[in-house]
C-alpha cells in the first residue's frame, strides 16, 4: 500500500494533521535528504518521513542529535539536493552552532529547517519564542497560520531557499503541528537524489579570512530576502478601517475569527505576516499611514512588536502601537480565541461578544490524573532499586535526571528527581554537584538522551575524575516521543539491515570508566546489590539497567499478577512502587489483570509473599 | 458562511477519542463542511486526559476556549465534569456515565465525586445533556474498545451537529478496520438508540 500522503490525486482534499501537511509539502518539493532528532510537538513529521523513506528514493535519518540533523541537512544541500531538518524549538539550541555560521556559507540545494515551538509548555521544558533566532542569524523564516498552508509553505520554503541560498526556517507551533484541516494536495516533483560538489574552499570553509567575506553576503542576502518578503503574498492585508492589527502564524486565526464574531471587518485592517524574516519595512510603515491604532497580537515574546514599534520610530509615525502590557496581553502561555476577542474589544473599544458562561465554582474537587510511567515499566523497577540501595549510604542522595519517560520519576512516591536542565544535563550537572556538595550524586539518563548529548558530559567525569554514579536507563528505544529508533536499537527487529548497533556498555568502557556494572531492574535483589557496590566507588560508576520498553516489547510473556488471601496490607506495593495496575476494593490491594504486565517486581518486595502470577486457565 | 458549531471531546488515554475525531472530520469533509480540529495528547499512553477541539462551519481557530464549546462530548463522568468550564449556558452535554477512576482515586488518594451529583450539575448548569453507559454498550455491540463509536452515535442522534447518521455510518466505514466495520456500526446504533 501506498503511503497516504503520496497520493497522486493532484487537486484531491485530505484531511491531514499540520505535521502531515508539512510532510506533504517537502514531498511535493521533491525533498531528497531529512534528518531529525525526536521532539514533541514535530515528531510526526519524522515519523511519517521515515515510512515514505522506506518506499520512495528520500533518504531519511534519525540523527543522534539536532547539531547533527542540521550538518547532515546542511552537506546535502551544499552539494545541490534539497534537505530538511525537523526539531522542537529547544533542539534548535543544539543545532545553534552549525545554524549561525551555516546562514554564512549559505546553501545550493533548497534547505529547510523546521522549528516546532511549544508555546505554553504541552510537552517542553520552556517555551522560548524560536522567532529571535530568525533575527539572531539573519535567516529568512516562514510561519503558516493554516494546515493547508504548512503545506503550501513549506513546498515555498525549498523554492525559496535556493532563490536566497540560504536555509529558511519553517516556524511552527503546537496549534499548527497538532490541528487538523482540509490540505489541497498539488502535484509531486521528482527526488533528485544525488548532487554534485564543486570544491570553493575560499567561499565554504569558515576560517576567519572567508568568514569576513561570508558575513558580507550574509547581510546582502538578508537584503534580497526583504525585497522578497515586500512583495510576498504571504504578507496580506485583509479588510478596511481606521484600525489596524499586525499578527502571524495562529494568532491570525483567532484575530480573524474575532474581528468576524464583533463585526468589525470594516473598521479593522488585519496585516497577517507569514513571511516573518525579514519584515516587510515598507508595507509596514505604509500600513500604519492608513491607521489610527495598531494591536500586535503574537504568542511569546515582542518580537513583531519591538521591530514595528522601531519602524514607527523610522518612519515618523507617532500612533498607538500596542501588543504585551499588564493590560493586553500577556507574553506567557499559548494565545486562546476568547482571549484575543476580549483584548481587540477592549483596545478598540467595542463590546465584546461572549457567550453567558457557566459558574463552576461549586463543582466537588475532581481528582487529577497525571501521566504516570506505565504499568510494568522497568524505570519504575530501577527507581526503587536504587532508593533501596542509597539507603545504605552514610549521606543524602541527590539525583540529577534527564528528558524522557522517566523524568516522571520526579512524582511521588518515587520522588526520584532533583535537578534538570535540559537534554544531557544529568551528566555534566552531575560533575558540578559532585565538586560543590558532600552528597552522593546519582544520575539518571535515558539510552536515547545518552547518545543524544550525554556522552560528552562522562568523558568530562573520566577526564575530570568526578565522582558520582550515572545510570543509564537502556530500554531500546526512544519511548516518550512515540517509539523512534537510536543508534543502540537493534534494528534487525523490525528487518532494517542497513543500520549498525552500538553498545553502550562497550563505548562507556573505551571511554575508561573505571566501573561498569549491567543490570536487569525486574531482578530487585542483584539489582540493589549492585547499586549499592557501584555507589561505593571512589569515581566515576555507570549502572547500565536494561530491559525493553514495556509498551513494545513483543518478546515477553505478559502473565498478570495476583495478590492472595495472604496480603496482611502492608501496601509497600503501593506506597514505594505506585503501579498504575494496582488497585483497592474493600480495602485489599488487587490488581487489574488487563493492566498488569507481569514484571513481578510487587511481586519481590511483598514482605508476606503474598503476590504470585495467575494461574493460567 | 455557516455559523461555527464547536465540540470538545474529552477522554482517558487508551478510549479512542482520537478515532472519534478522524471519523467526525473524515464525515464532515465529505458532507462539505469547513472543519478544523486540534488535539492535545497529554501523554495519552501514559494515563492522562486526550482533548480534541472540532469546530464546524466558518472559523479559522483550531481550539476552543473556555465557557465557548457548543457541544461537550464526555468519553468518563469525573472528565466531563472537569471539562465542563469548556460550556456555556445554551451547551448541550453527552456524557458517558461509566467511570474510569485516575490511579490516584484507585490507590486511596482523592475522591471519586458522586455520580448522582455530576449527573444533578451538568442537568442544572447546561440547556440540555444526555447520560448514557457506553462501556454497557460498547460490550453489547461486541467489543469494550468501541465506546468511541457508542458516543459518535449518542452525538449525532442529538441533532446538535450538522450531520446525518448515515453520513456518520459511512465515515466510519472509511475510517475504522475492516474486521471492526460492523461491530461499530451496532455500536453506533446503540449509541443512537440510548439517547432516543
Amino acid at each position: 500500500m501506498t503511503h497516504k500522503l503520496l497520493s497522486t490525486n493532484t487537486g484531491q482534499t485530505q484531511l491531514m494533521l499540520g505535521n502531515e501537511a508539512i510532510v506533504r509539502g517537502a514531498v511535493e518539493a521533491g525533498l531528497s535528504v531529512g534528518a531529525t532528532y525526536p521532539g514533541t510537538p514535530s515528531s510526526e513529521i519524522s515519523l511519517n518521513l521515515f515510512q515514505i523513506s522506506q518506499k520512495t528514493d528520500l533518504y531519511f535519518e534519525y540523527s543522534t542529535n539536532e547539531k547533527i540533523a542540521v550538518e547532515v541537512a546542511a552537506s546535502a544541500a551544499a552539494s545541490g539536493v534539497r534537505s530538511m531538518c525537523i526539531m522542537k524549538h529547544v533542539g534548535l539550541n543544539v543545532a545553534a552552532d552549525p545554524l549561525m555560521t551555516l546562514a554564512y556559507l549559505g546553501v545550493k540545494g533548497g534547505m529547510v529547517i523546521v522549528s516546532a515551538d511549544d508555546p505554553m509548555m504541552f510537552s517542553s521544558q520552556n517555551e522560548q519564542d524560536n522567532r529571535y533566532y530568525a533575527l539572531l542569524s539573519g535567516l529568512p523564516m516562514l510561519e503558516p497560520s493554516s494546515i493547508d498552508e504548512a503545506r503550501s509553505m513549506t513546498h515555498y520554503a525549498f523554492d525559496l531557499s535556493e532563490q536566497l541560498n540560504e536555509p529558511v526556517i519553517l516556524r511552527t507551533t503546537t496549534r499548527i503541528n497538532h490541528s487538523t484541516g482540509p490540505v489541497k494536495l498539488a502535484h509531486i516533483q521528482p527526488v533528485k537524489r544525488k548532487g554534485t560538489f564543486k570544491k570553493d574552499p575560499f567561499r565554504l570553509v569558515a576560517i576567519p579570512s572567508v568568514s569576513r567575506q561570508l558575513h558580507v553576503q550574509l547581510l546582502e542576502n538578508i537584503k534580497r530576502a526583504r525585497e522578497l518578503s515586500e512583495s510576498s503574498k504571504l504578507n496580506t492585508i485583509t479588510g478596511s478601517g481606521q484600525w489596524g492589527i499586525i499578527c502571524n502564524g495562529v494568532s491570525f486565526n483567532y484575530v480573524s475569527d474575532a474581528v468576524a464574531d464583533l463585526d468589525i471587518g470594516n473598521q479593522v485592517k488585519i496585516f497577517r505576516i507569514g513571511f516573518s524574516h525579514p519584515l516587510p519595512e515598507n508595507q509596514i510603515k505604509s500600513f500604519f499611514k492608513e491607521c489610527e491604532k495598531v494591536l500586535i497580537v503574537e504568542e511569546g515574546e515582542p518580537w513583531l512588536e519591538t521591530q514595528v514599534k522601531a519602524l514607527a520610530q523610522e518612519s515618523g509615525q507617532t500612533i498607538p502601537i500596542h501588543g504585551k502590557s499588564d493590560l493586553l496581553f500577556s507574553r506567557l502561555y499559548e494565545l486562546e480565541p476568547a482571549k484575543v476577542r476580549s483584548v481587540i474589544a477592549q483596545y478598540f473599544k467595542v463590546t465584546d461578544s461572549k457567550q453567558t458562561g457557566i459558574d463552576t465554582s461549586d463543582l466537588p474537587e475532581i481528582p487529577g490524573r497525571p501521566p504516570n510511567l506505565c504499568a510494568g515499566c522497568s524505570h519504575r523497577a530501577t527507581f526503587y532499586a536504587v532508593k533501596q540501595a542509597a539507603k545504605s549510604l552514610d549521606k543524602p542522595v541527590i539525583y540529577p535526571t534527564d528528558i524522557g519517560c522517566y523524568t516522571l520519576g520526579v512524582l511521588p512516591p518515587l520522588s526520584m528527581a532533583d535537578y534538570l536542565i535540559c537534554m544531557g544535563s544529568s551528566v555534566g550537572t552531575s560533575c558540578g554537584f559532585s565538586k560543590s556538595l558532600d552528597n552522593k550524586v546519582v544520575a539518571f539518563i535515558g539510552d536515547s538522551t545518552f547518545f543524544h548529548s550525554g556522552i560528552p558530559g562522562l568523558i568530562n567525569a573520566v577526564f575530570n575524575q568526578h565522582k558520582f554514579t550515572l545510570v543509564i536507563l537502556e530500554n531500546g528505544t526512544t519511548a516518550m516521543t512515540g517509539h523512534q529508533p537510536h543508534p543502540g536499537v537493534d534494528m534487525m527487529q523490525f528487518n532494517l539491515d542497513s543500520f549498525t548497533q552500538i553498545s553502550i556498555e562497550k563505548m562507556v568502557r573505551a571511554m575508561g570508566v573505571p566501573y561498569v556494572a549491567t543490570v536487569r531492574p525486574y531482578q530487585i535483589k542483584k539489582s540493589i546489590e549492585i547499586f549499592k557496590e557501584a555507589f561505593l566507588y571512589d569515581g566515576v560508576s555507570v549502572v547500565i539497567s536494561q530491559e525493553p520498553c514495556t509498551l513494545i516489547n513483543k518478546n515477553r510473556k505478559k502473565r498478570p499478577f495476583m495478590v492472595t488471601d495472604k496480603c496482611k496490607n502492608h501496601r509497600i506495593c503501593i506506597s514505594e512502587l505506585a503501579c498504575p495496575a494496582f488497585y483497592i476494593e474493600n480495602n485489599f490491594v488487587k490488581i487489574n489483570p488487563a493492566q498488569c504486565v507481569g514484571c513481578a517486581v510487587c511481586a519481590q518486595i511483598c514482605p508476606e509473599n503474598a503476590i504470585i502470577p495467575v494461574k493460567e486457565a | 458562511m455557516m455559523k461555527p458549531i464547536r465540540l470538545i471531546i474529552v477522554a482517558v488515554g487508551g478510549q479512542g477519542n482520537l478515532l472519534a475525531s478522524k471519523v467526525l472530520g473524515d464525515a464532515a469533509m465529505r458532507a462539505g463542511i469547513p472543519v478544523v480540529m486540534s488535539e492535545i495528547h497529554g501523554m495519552a499512553q501514559r494515563g492522562g486526559v486526550v482533548e480534541s477541539a472540532l469546530i464546524f462551519g466558518n472559523a479559522n481557530s483550531s481550539i476552543i476556549s473556555d465557557n465557548e464549546a457548543d457541544i461537550l462530548l464526555g468519553f468518563e463522568p469525573s472528565e466531563t465534569l472537569r471539562a465542563l468550564k469548556k460550556c456555556h449556558k445554551n451547551s448541550c452535554v453527552i456524557t458517558s456515565m461509566a467511570p474510569l477512576p485516575p490511579f490516584t482515586v484507585n490507590i486511596g488518594k482523592g475522591k471519586y465525586p458522586d455520580l448522582k451529583n455530576v449527573k444533578s450539575l451538568i442537568q442544572q448548569k447546561t440547556a440540555r445533556s444526555f447520560f448514557l453507559n457506553a462501556t454497557h454498550l460498547a460490550q453489547e455491540a461486541g467489543n469494550i474498545l468501541s465506546v468511541n463509536i457508542v458516543l459518535l452515535g449518542a452525538l449525532t442522534a442529538t441533532g446538535m451537529i450538522p450531520l446525518s447518521q448515515k453520513q456518520m455510518k459511512d465515515a466510519i466505514r472509511n475510517t475504522v478496520k475492516k474486521a471492526f466495520i460492523d461491530i461499530n456500526l451496532s455500536a453506533f446504533e446503540l449509541g443512537a438508540a440510548a439517547i432516543a
